[in-house]
């Protein structure tokens, strides 16, 4: 038990403490909500002030915005090709802006000054639950994608180019959400777990090199999950000949 | 079992999935629908628009200077053709003139030489018109000197 509380109150961080909300029978991480609605919050108001007066040529936040919106065009348009790629744009930027806010809405605001009664509020994405829910929602989407295109023909992916492909293809639509969650998880939550150790050590100077790499990973996190999310889309929709 | 209990205890935990997860998920697709309406929509309207203007204007500019060249062209054959006109015309007011001056060189020897001639029959009639006065006088003049010989004797 000792030993328990020690590693679950290690360096004053709450690991795996939860601040749980309870609807009739089901549970939730509030936490993981409450940062969630402010980050979004956050995004659509800054959003709807940019495409608030839309001018043919852009001023200040436009110009920012339709930066964004090229740069997911790109991400999007390279990954998925030039067929399809209108459809799936929404929503691999959707992925790419939640999953950018929430790792630098974790990283930039002091969360820790706001006192729970368990648990504490972070990044959305440092919860397990998150990134599997945006891992699940990538392979419905590039399931979707791969048979609203090609119907049935989708599976012939699976046995191109031998059939000798068939259980290494099959085994990857498990590996490909595990991987991408899994992957989110652990870099935000080891980057929040690294910044707090460090804070918690040395409280001065030391930790803004760690914080500004977290910054660094943070971005590069977000932009993996959508080009994966994209890329795997896009092999769905690709057509063998 | 410790390890067990911190990262899979039924209350908390790292690994702790409960109804979050589907909740997320509808919050992200919900997400993924306000944002395609509320940003990816109007900015790609408004992009898109300003790129269609922007190759329109382009082709636009490269019909036009397509046209330019086509009248340049145009205008440096007419020039050529222009040119080689007027180096005709030249030379034929060239030829006309030289002809022309042949015509009243040739007039003036004619005239010069007829008159000349004329000046030559003027002259060998009053040579000989002379000559015949001046052998009449001879004539005279030995009858004379014959006839006075004659008296004398």
């Amino acid at each position: 038990m000792f030993f328990n509380s020690l590693l679950t109150n290690f360096a004053a961080l709450e690991v795996g403490q939860h601040l749980y909300w309870k609807i009739g029978n089901i549970r939730l991480h509030g936490q993981v909500f409450l940062t969630s609605w402010i980050l979004l919050g956050a995004l659509l108001v800054f959003i709807s002030l940019g495409t608030k007066k839309m001018e043919n040529d852009p001023k200040g936040l436009q110009n920012l915005l339709e930066f964004l919106w090229d740069y997911i065009r790109d991400l999007a348009r390279t990954q998925i090709g030039e067929k399809v790629y209108r459809d799936w744009m929404p929503f691999i930027g959707t992925l790419f802006l939640f999953v950018f806010v929430s790792n630098w809405g974790g990283a930039l605001i002091p969360w820790r000054l706001i006192k729970l009664p368990s648990g504490e509020l972070g990044a959305p994405t440092a919860d397990i639950n998150t990134t599997i829910a945006l891992a699940l929602l990538v392979s419905l989407s590039y399931f979707y994608a791969g048979l609203s295109n090609k119907g049935w023909r989708y599976f012939e992916y699976y046995v191109h180019p031998t059939p000798i492909m068939l259980p290494f293809k099959i085994l990857e639509d498990f590996t490909k959400p595990l991987s991408l969650s899994f992957r989110l998880f652990g870099n935000i939550l080891a980057d929040e777990l690294v910044v707090g150790v460090l804070v918690f050590l040395v409280p001065l100077i030391l930790p803004i090199p760690v914080m500004f790499l977290g910054l660094f990973t943070s971005a590069i996190q977000a932009l993996i999950f959508a080009t994966l999310a994209a890329y795997y889309i896009g092999e769905a929709v690709e057509e063998h000949h | 079992m410790l390890a067990f209990n911190f990262f899979c205890a039924t209350e908390g935990g790292l690994f702790d999935i409960n109804a979050t997860l589907p909740l997320m998920a509808i919050q992200v697709v919900a997400l993924t629908y306000i944002l395609n309406s509320l940003f990816f929509k109007p900015v790609g309207k408004v992009v898109e628009k300003r790129e269609k203007f922007v190759s329109n204007n382009i082709i636009e500019a490269k019909n036009k200077l397509s046209e330019v060249k086509k009248l340049e062209a145009d205008l440096l054959t007419q020039l050529q053709s222009a040119r080689t006109e007027a180096q005709r015309i030249v030379s034929e007011a060239e030829n006309e003139s030289d002809k022309l001056y042949k015509e009243a060189l040739e007039l003036a020897n004619n005239e010069a030489n007829a008159s000349k001639e004329k000046a030559r029959l003027e002259i060998e009639s009053q040579t000989s018109a002379a000559r015949d006065q001046l052998s009449k006088q001879a004539d005279d003049l030995s009858e004379l000197i014959v006839n006075r010989l004659i008296l004398e004797k």
